[in-house]
Formats: structure tokens, C-alpha cells, sequence
């Protein structure tokens, strides 16, 4: 007060001495939201070095002003600066206004304590650890969150499992949009650059509303970075070299701000890996070539701004040889034999079989700010996914996919936030999503049907701050889809092992020999809600509560699935009379946020009505011999387990990181385990900081994966034509527990004014252990990945 | 400044207008048609003709709906003569399409990729393969079968595709991935 006293006096003495100027400029400093006055913002005249200070009503007041040109400079705490420039003649009296959302238009500081909705139980990983896996996978990089493991086919296809969850159960929101890339299958891995992205999200409980109603898993939000208004031009380049699969990556990002609030940010990477080698052998045919590349523009302003981004992603995965099979005796022996059936000399070559991808992402938003009110904001996006399996044909058809879907997927998202409230938040918004499938002609029978898709939904969401410490947030949503499909049955199978001629005799189009056509048409209504209650304590401590209802329609393989799925080797059922799944969910996290020591105890339990699981279901024979038959089945089950991580900070240098994750899934209409449940894992990482010299870093890793012995038994036995006896084929039984060690150093060096380089050097199962994952699809046939010397370079210029 | 954002802002729309061309021109969605349930590759037919002068005993598998729908059939004309040496001969058909395609036609064609394995537990049974590949191993579209004394059992037909060649003879040892296995039910007399 003394201060802005001895302020006032001064601006006086100022004042006095101009005589000349008269001119009066005041007003009111209005907070932008809510129109409230704001209290203490100052007001300097930049060019006559003259302040004011808003009083209790937001009035301030400048005298004695000359004619003339003022620049004004407005600040307060926890607001954005604001600049104004002025031509004055006269006195005048002016509003100004202030907004107090500075992380929306600069660079967030990312705190693990950021969520993306109050009091959601979420877990992030940033940048730095995105780099680590700069030439990996998303869930790859993912299954270093406790509660997250993946669900492989060899080792790049990784598809990310949060609580055992998978597929059409866990919405990827790639900025902003929600991936739609034919996640239904188990060997699809989400088609996603995560170089792309500035930091990615795991959302464990069911809050965000805004993407979609069915997030029984829970949700993975990629999210790219927002740059500070401010000019300037920086960019990356990181490269990696890897001893396995004799590979690596090059990604580069240059970016322009404008101090306008324009950006603009290209980014380009490529991957390219050989046959990798597991402990003690090659294994063929498991190369990658990827080719990736995003573009991203807008305008960024407090009041409106606009973001245009575009990705392409080209991925192709070749599928380890000797993985191929075609009947159960193939199966058979490949589970007896120790070794791959294929082992053949590195090569680059990416040969039958393997999968082409290539996903377009693009999507435009725009946003428009209302005084007193809140933000309006409408994304429009599309997607497209052009998805080939290749298998192992003959003659004319060699180089024919066996699987060719281009999935087409288009979305209007009219969303608002009306934070006109001081302790009420409010989000809602629409959507609108049409959505084709075109499966094109391969000479096999398409897996997934033609088919049309229809979506729309609203929901909102209200945040609301009971106190200064806790929160109540609360939403509600409902989805309305309708699908029609055009498919090709066998006649056999509709009318009698169906027995579709009498459920949906409505479908039937046209019969062709041993064929019919026929048209399916299905809508489904989904409401889902969530509430959710957070509580800050003393010393960093929170507690947030989570309960989520959240359906989910049958996704197309789970409707459609009619015969062999050439690239499993098996025969996949899904049915028409497929229900909705319903969940109910419960996740509670304790946290303690500290450097010095800090922790997240979580646990949940999730009920799920109507589960869809594929599960083998005996053999079938025909003329390749007896082939395993697949199908999709509704059970109600039960998940729960509870996620630990902990961190502490040992002395200046070291520091300690563990994580525990125990999982147990059961099928209770049949009363076993669930199939493919993630085991009970945990992991520990030491590690040496020294931020005086080049901020070395040191750590060692392991990760220990305990045995699934919960396991449901759909082992059978199998009439063995060439042994004339009847053979026993374990599928179900899991392979031993593992544990691997990893080594990461790293350090940086200043190389150029504005320029730094990062040097990093890391070992991956230092001792070349030789294991099998049992949510690894091809661990019938090979041992997983052996060690692995990777030489990253990074340079910020 | 209001200008200068304008024009940074029509340069931006540009650019994003000239990718949008591009990568929309650059979309290979165009060369294939829809999928119409047909099945190129399919094989209904396993037929293992057994030739001795004017003794023909045909074994036939046939599932012409292909995988799903109904089952299979067996059909054998007739029981083999002891100890006589019969030309054996297969095809494999798809006789979904009209006229049936031949199959064994692309099998001799990717000869060195493919190879028939016969196995049959009637005593004295044998089978040997009278045809190679171009590299000089077995193929086994052409056979020699020798009966001998009378006993009844099965015989088993196996097409691997992408099998380890040469081999030891067996299925099981040459590994690659079955694409037929049919077993028919003799009888010699």
C-alpha cells in the first residue's frame, strides 16, 4: 500500500510538471468472463511512464495526457498481459478486459497435477519420455503407466490395453479427434505418429464425456503443444539408431510463431527397421517401414483463433513368417517346436505376410470467445484408413491383400464452455458422424462388410468447486447411432447354423446359389453418465472418486465376423444378436504430489453387463483339415485391481520411481478368468540426475512380468490325420514370468547460441533374456524381442 | 497489423488448400471394385484319380460352399486291387466358378513353393511321387501307388504351401502352412 502510494505521489509530481496536457483516459478493467471488475491491475502509459492502478471497482484513471498516440500496458496477476495502442484528443473512458485463461493461449507447464477434467484419475507421460520412444509405438510408450499394458502381434504392432481393455473399449484422441482406424481388431495397432504429439494422456476413470460415451477402458488423449504468442522460429531434429532390427528413426519439427498469434509447425519422421532378433535367433519377416508427417497452423488469439492440422501416417508391419499357418496341426507344431519354423539371414525386405496403413487425419477448429458468457468452439474433422493385410497367396492373387477396407470417417463437433460462473463450469456440445466402410474385392470373403454409419450425440458436463478444495463434477450423455450394412452370408449358415431366416428375416435381399444378400440395419441408443468427487488435503495430498456408466454398441466384427480371418489363421464368428455392453465403473486415486516423495494409490473395479469376448470355440472341418474356430460371446464380468506408483527422491542426485499394476478379470456367467488379462507386473527405476554436468542422467530399469495363472482352459483336442491319433493343442496355458533390465543415459550440451544438443545412450533387456509375453499374439511361435544398443541424437536449434 | 494477419492468414489457407489437392489426388482408392462374396482362391474339390489300364477308383472331397455352410463330402468309387501299382493323379477345383478353375494349374505353376504329402496306415501301402519341381524336388501332383495285401484305413492328402524343400518327407517335419488335408476311408481287396 505504502508503495502504491509512493506510485501515486510520483504520478502526480509527473502530472504536475506537463502542464499542457489535460487529457483524462479511464475506465473499468472487466474480467473477460464473468464481467466482474478486477482489483489491482496496473496501467502504465509505456511512452510517458505514467501508472494506474484499478481500484476495488476495476475503475483506474490516467490524467493529464497529451494529445497524441498512448501505448497502454495492462497487467494483473494470473491474467494475460495486455497491450493497446490509442490516438487521443480528447478524454475518453474506455473498458478493458482482462482474461485469467493464461494456459490456453501460451505454453502449458505441465504438471502431472493438470488434469484434463477436475478430478478425473488420469496419468501423463511428456515429451521427454515421448522421445524415449521416438521409434516406437504408441503402446509401446504407454506401457510404461501403471494400469496400461498392450496387447502385441510380434513386436510393432502394439495395441495399448488400459486395465485389460482393448479395441472399440479405449477412445485415442489424436488432437482432438477421435481415432477411428478399424481399432476393432486385435492385430490393428492405432496408425499414430506419437512424435507428433507434446504429451499424451491415459484417462483410467470414465469423466471425459466430450469424445464419446463409450470408453470402458478409458481413454488415451494425445495432445500436441500450444506455443507462446510471441515470434520466433525453432525447431528439432532427433534421431535414433538401434543394434536390433539394425534400424531407427529420423523426426524433425520446425515451428514459426508469430507475435500476432499465428503458428505454423511441420513435422516429418521416418522409421525403418530389419528383421529384429529375439535372444537367440532372427526373426524373419518382422521388419517396418514408416513414413509419417503432420502439419498444423492456426491462429491463436484470447477472443478467436482457428487450427488447422493434417497427419498422414503410411505404416508397413511385416508379420513374422513364421507365424503363418493353416490349420491346427500347423498350430500344433508350432507350439511343440521350440524355434520358429522360419529362421532365414537379416534382411530389410518386408515380405508376405504383412499390413499397409495408411491413415489421413485432418480437421479444422475454430474458436470464438463471448464476454460474460464462455467459448465456442466447432471442429470439423475426417479420417480416412486404407487398411491391407497380405497373406501368403498363389498365382494371380500373389499380391493381393487378402483384407482391403477403406474406412471414411467425418465429424461436426459444435462444442461450448460457459465459464460465466465463478465455481461453475459447464461443457456441452454436439455431434454429428457419418461414417463408411468399403471392403473391396480381394477373392476372399471380406471379414467386415460394406457399411454405412450414423452417429449423433450431446452431452454436458458441469464442474463445480464446492470450496476452496473440493470438487464436484458431474455429466451426462447421450448417443444415437444407426448402422446399415450390405453382406454376403452362406445360405447354410443364415438359415440354419444362425438360424437368421426366422430372427431377421427382414435382411434378406437376394439368394445366389449357395449365397444370400443380405442388408442388416441396426440402431442403438447409449446414455452415459459420470460423477465425480475430488478432495485436496494438507501436503499435497488428493483424493478423487470416479464412477462412470458407459455403453457401448457392438462394434462391425463383432456384428459381421463370418468365416476365416486368413491373417490369424482362424475362423471368426460374430453374431446379429449382439447387445449392447453396459459398464459401471468405480476408480478411486489417492495421490500425494511431491518431489520428495510422492504417490498414486488407485483402485478400481469395473462390472461389465453383456461383455463381448472372442474366444476359441473348438475346430472346424473343412478342406484345409480342422481350422479353430473364434467367436464372439457375451458374458457379464468383473475387473478390478488397483494401479501404485511411487516416487522418491533419495538424496540430491538419486532418485527412486516404482509402479506395481494387479489386475483380476473374471467371466461370471461361466465363473473363470477372463481371457488375455494383463499379469501382475511391476517395475523400479533408479535413477542419477546431475543438472551441473550437462545434466547427466543415469538410470537402470526393470520390469518385472509375473505368470497369468488365472487363465480361462479352451485347450482341445484334435484328430491328427498323419499321427492317426488325437492331439492335445494348448492354447490357453501361459508362458513363465520375465524380467528385463534397461539402461538409459543421457546428456546435454550447449553447441550454439540458441542451440543445444542431447546425447542418449540406452541399453533394452541388458541381458539378452529370452521370454515370451502371453498377450503377445505370435508367442506360439517365437521368443519376444532380444537386447537392443539404441544411440540417440537430439538437436534443438 | 490487421493487414498483415489478413495476408498471413490467406497465405496459411492457401497452403492448406494446395495440401488438401494434393493428398486427395494422391488417394489410391480408385482400381479395385466391391467386394462381391466372390472366392478366387478357393478350392471345393479334392479329386485323387488312381489309374491301373481300364481300373479307375476316384477320391473325391467335395465342399462346394467352401469354408461354413455345409459340410464336406467324401466320395469313393470304388475299393483298390491288392498288390497292383496304380498312376495316381490330383486336381484340386474351384467350382464356385464356372467352368470349375483348375487350382492345380497355379500349384505347378509355384511349384518350388508347394508339395503334396500322401500318408495312408493300410499295410503295405505306398506312395511315391513321380513328379519334381524345377529344382529337382518331390512336387506330388503325379503319384505312384502300389496296394498289397487286403486291409482297410485311411489315406491322407496334404497340400503345404511355403514347405522347407528338400525335406525328409514327412508334413509335419517340412513345416510351411497346410492349405488342403483331406483323409479318405480305402479299402483294398
Amino acid at each position: 500500500m505504502q508503495k502504491l502510494f509512493f506510485l501515486c505521489v510520483l504520478l502526480y509530481c509527473i502530472s504536475a510538471t506537463a502542464q499542457d496536457c489535460n487529457i483524462t483516459f479511464k475506465g473499468k478493467i472487466i474480467d473477460f468472463h464473468d464481467k466482474t471488475p478486477i482489483f489491482g491491475a496496473s496501467i502504465v502509459v509505456l511512452n510517458l511512464n505514467k501508472y494506474s492502478t484499478s481500484n476495488i471497482d476495476g475503475e483506474y484513471e490516467i490524467n493529464n495526457l497529451c494529445k497524441g498516440k498512448i501505448i497502454l500496458v495492462i497487467k494483473h496477476i494470473s491474467c494475460e498481459t495486455k497491450q493497446i495502442s490509442i490516438d487521443i484528443d480528447k478524454s475518453i473512458e474506455r473498458d478493458i478486459f482482462l482474461e485469467h485463461h493464461l494456459e490456453e493461449l501460451n505454453e502449458v507447464v505441465v504438471k502431472t497435477n493438470i488434469k484434463t477434467e477436475q478430478s478425473s484419475v488420469e496419468q501423463s507421460i511428456k515429451k521427454a519420455v515421448i522421445e524415449e520412444f521416438t521409434d516406437k509405438s504408441l503402446g509401446d510408450a504407454l506401457n510404461n503407466i501403471s494400469g496400461v499394458s498392450s496387447l502385441n502381434t510380434g513386436n510393432s504392432i502394439v495395441k495399448p490395453m488400459i486395465h485389460g481393455l482393448h479395441s472399440s473399449r479405449l477412445l485415442i484422441i489424436n488432437n482432438n479427434v477421435r481415432m477411428y482406424d478399424q481399432e476393432w481388431g486385435d492385430e490393428h495397432a492405432p496408425n499414430i505418429d506419437i512424435n507428433a504429439s507434446d504429451r499424451i494422456d491415459v484417462i483410467k476413470g470414465a469423466n471425459t464425456l466430450k469424445y464419446g460415451s463409450d470408453a470402458i477402458g478409458g481413454l488415451i488423449l494425445l495432445r500436441p503443444k500450444r506455443y507462446s504468442v510471441k515470434d520466433s522460429l525453432f525447431g528439432s531434429t532427433l534421431t535414433s539408431f538401434n543394434s536390433n532390427g539394425l534400424g531407427g528413426s529420423l523426426n524433425s519439427e520446425i515451428i514459426k510463431t508469430y507475435k500476432s498469434g499465428l503458428y505454423t509447425k511441420f513435422q516429418m519422421n521416418y522409421k525403418q527397421f530389419g528383421d529384429f532378433e529375439a535372444a537367440n535367433y532372427n526373426l524373419t519377416n518382422s521388419g517396418i517401414k514408416s513414413l509419417n508427417g503432420s502439419v498444423q497452423f492456426g491462429y491463436n488469439s484470447f477472443e478467436k483463433g482457428f487450427d488447422v492440422y493434417y497427419s498422414y501416417v503410411d505404416n508397413e508391419f511385416g508379420i513374422l513368417k513364421a507365424s503363418h499357418i493353416g490349420n491346427v496341426n500347423d498350430l500344433k507344431n508350432a507350439i511343440d517346436s521350440p524355434l520358429p519354423r522360419v529362421i532365414e539371414d537379416f534382411s530389410y525386405t518386408i515380405d508376405f505376410p504383412k499390413q499397409s496403413i495408411a491413415h489421413h487425419l485432418a480437421k479444422i477448429e475454430a474458436y470464438k470467445r463471448y464476454k460474460g458468457f464462455g467459448k465456442l468452439t466447432v471442429q470439423y474433422d475426417f479420417q480416412i484408413n486404407r487398411r491391407k493385410e497380405f497373406d501368403l497367396r498363389r498365382g494371380d492373387l500373389k499380391n493381393t491383400p487378402v483384407i482391403d477396407l477403406r474406412l471414411f470417417t467425418t465429424s461436426l463437433q459444435p462444442n461450448l464452455q460457459i465459464d460465466y460462473f465463478d465455481n461453475l463450469k459447464i461443457n456441452t456440445g454436439l455431434l454429428f458422424r457419418y461414417q463408411q466402410n468399403v471392403a473391396f474385392s480381394t477373392g476372399v470373403r471380406a471379414l467386415i462388410p460394406d457399411f454405412d454409419k450414423y452417429e449423433a450425440g450431446m452431452y454436458a458436463i458441469a464442474n463445480y468447486n464446492l470450496n476452496e478444495v473440493s470438487k464436484l463434477s458431474a455429466g451426462i450423455r447421450y448417443d444415437f447411432s444407426a448402422i446399415n450394412v450390405s453382406k454376403i452370408y452362406n445360405l447354410t449358415d443364415w438359415n440354419e447354423t444362425y438360424n437368421y431366416d426366422e430372427l431377421f428375416p427382414e435382411f434378406e435381399v437376394s439368394i445366389d446359389n449357395t449365397r444370400i444378400l443380405t442388408n442388416p440395419e441396426f440402431t442403438f441408443h447409449n446414455i452415459s453418465a459420470i460423477l465425480g468427487y475430488s478432495k485436496q488435503f494438507e501436503k499435497n495430498i488428493s483424493l478423487f472418486t470416479n464412477y462412470g456408466l458407459v455403453s457401448r454398441m457392438p462394434n462391425p466384427s463383432e456384428l459381421f465376423s463370418d468365416g476365416l480371418h486368413h491373417s490369424a489363421a482362424r475362423l471368426e464368428y460374430g453374431f446379429l444378436t449382439m447387445k449392447k455392453e453396459v459398464a459401471n465403473k468405480f476408480v478411486i486415486s489417492l495421490e500425494k504430489n511431491s518431489d520428495d516423495f510422492g504417490f498414486t494409490i488407485s483402485p478400481y473395479y469395473k462390472y461389465i453387463d453383456d461383455f463381448i469376448q472372442l474366444i476359441p470355440f473348438g475346430i472346424d472341418r473343412n478342406i484345409r483339415g480342422a481350422f479353430p474356430e473364434w467367436k464372439y460371446i457375451q458374458v457379464n464380468a468383473q475387473i478390478f485391481g488397483v494401479d501404485i506408483d511411487v516416487n522418491k527422491k533419495i538424496s540430491k542426485n538419486f532418485n527412486y520411481l516404482g509402479s506395481l499394476s494387479l489386475l483380476q478379470g473374471d467371466n461370471l456367467t461361466d465363473d473363470i478368468p477372463l481371457i488375455h488379462m494383463p499379469a501382475a507386473n511391476f517395475s523400479n527405476r533408479l535413477s542419477y540426475v546431475n543438472d551441473h554436468l550437462n545434466q547427466l542422467t543415469i538410470s537402470l530399469s526393470n520390469k518385472t512380468i509375473l505368470q497369468q495363472n488365472r487363465f480361462p482352459d479352451y485347450n482341445f483336442y484334435t484328430y491328427n490325420a498323419t499321427l492317426q491319433e488325437d492331439v492335445f493343442i494348448d492354447i490357453s496355458s501361459t508362458p513363465p514370468a520375465y524380467s528385463l533390465f534397461s539402461l538409459h543415459t543421457s546428456a546435454a550440451f550447449k553447441i550454439f547460441n540458441e542451440g543445444s544438443l542431447k546425447l542418449e545412450f540406452n541399453i533394452d533387456n541388458v541381458f539378452n533374456v529370452s521370454y515370451r509375453e502371453h498377450l503377445n499374439r505370435l508367442r506360439y511361435f517365437t521368443d519376444d524381442l532380444g537386447r537392443n544398443y539404441n544411440l540417440k541424437l537430439k538437436i534443438n536449434y | 497489423m490487421k493487414i498483415t494477419n489478413t495476408i498471413k492468414i490467406t497465405r496459411l489457407l492457401a497452403i492448406l488448400l494446395i495440401s488438401f489437392l494434393t493428398f486427395t489426388a494422391c488417394s489410391d482408392d480408385d482400381d479395385h471394385d466391391h467386394d462381391e462374396g466372390t472366392e478366387e482362391e478357393l478350392i471345393t474339390t479334392v479329386r485323387y484319380t488312381l489309374t491301373n489300364g481300364n481300373n479307375i477308383v476316384t477320391l473325391t472331397f467335395s465342399d462346394p460352399d467352401g469354408e461354413g455352410g455345409n459340410d464336406g463330402t467324401y466320395s469313393i468309387s470304388g475299393d483298390l486291387d491288392e498288390n497292383l501299382t496304380y498312376t495316381g493323379l490330383i486336381e484340386l477345383l474351384n467350382e464356385t466358378e464356372s467352368p470349375a478353375e483348375d487350382i492345380t494349374e497355379e500349384v505347378k505353376d509355384e511349384a518350388d513353393e508347394h508339395e503334396f504329402f500322401y500318408t495312408s496306415d493300410v499295410s503295405g501301402l505306398s506312395i511315391t511321387k513321380t513328379d519334381t519341381d524345377g529344382n529337382g524336388n518331390p512336387l506330388g501332383v503325379e503319384t505312384s501307388l502300389t496296394t498289397g495285401s487286403a486291409g482297410s484305413g485311411t489315406l491322407t492328402v496334404i497340400l503345404k504351401h511355403e514347405p522347407t524343400k528338400p525335406n525328409s518327407g514327412s508334413s509335419a517335419s517340412a513345416g510351411g502352412s497346410t492349405d488342403v488335408e483331406v483323409s479318405f476311408n480305402i479299402t483294398v481287396q
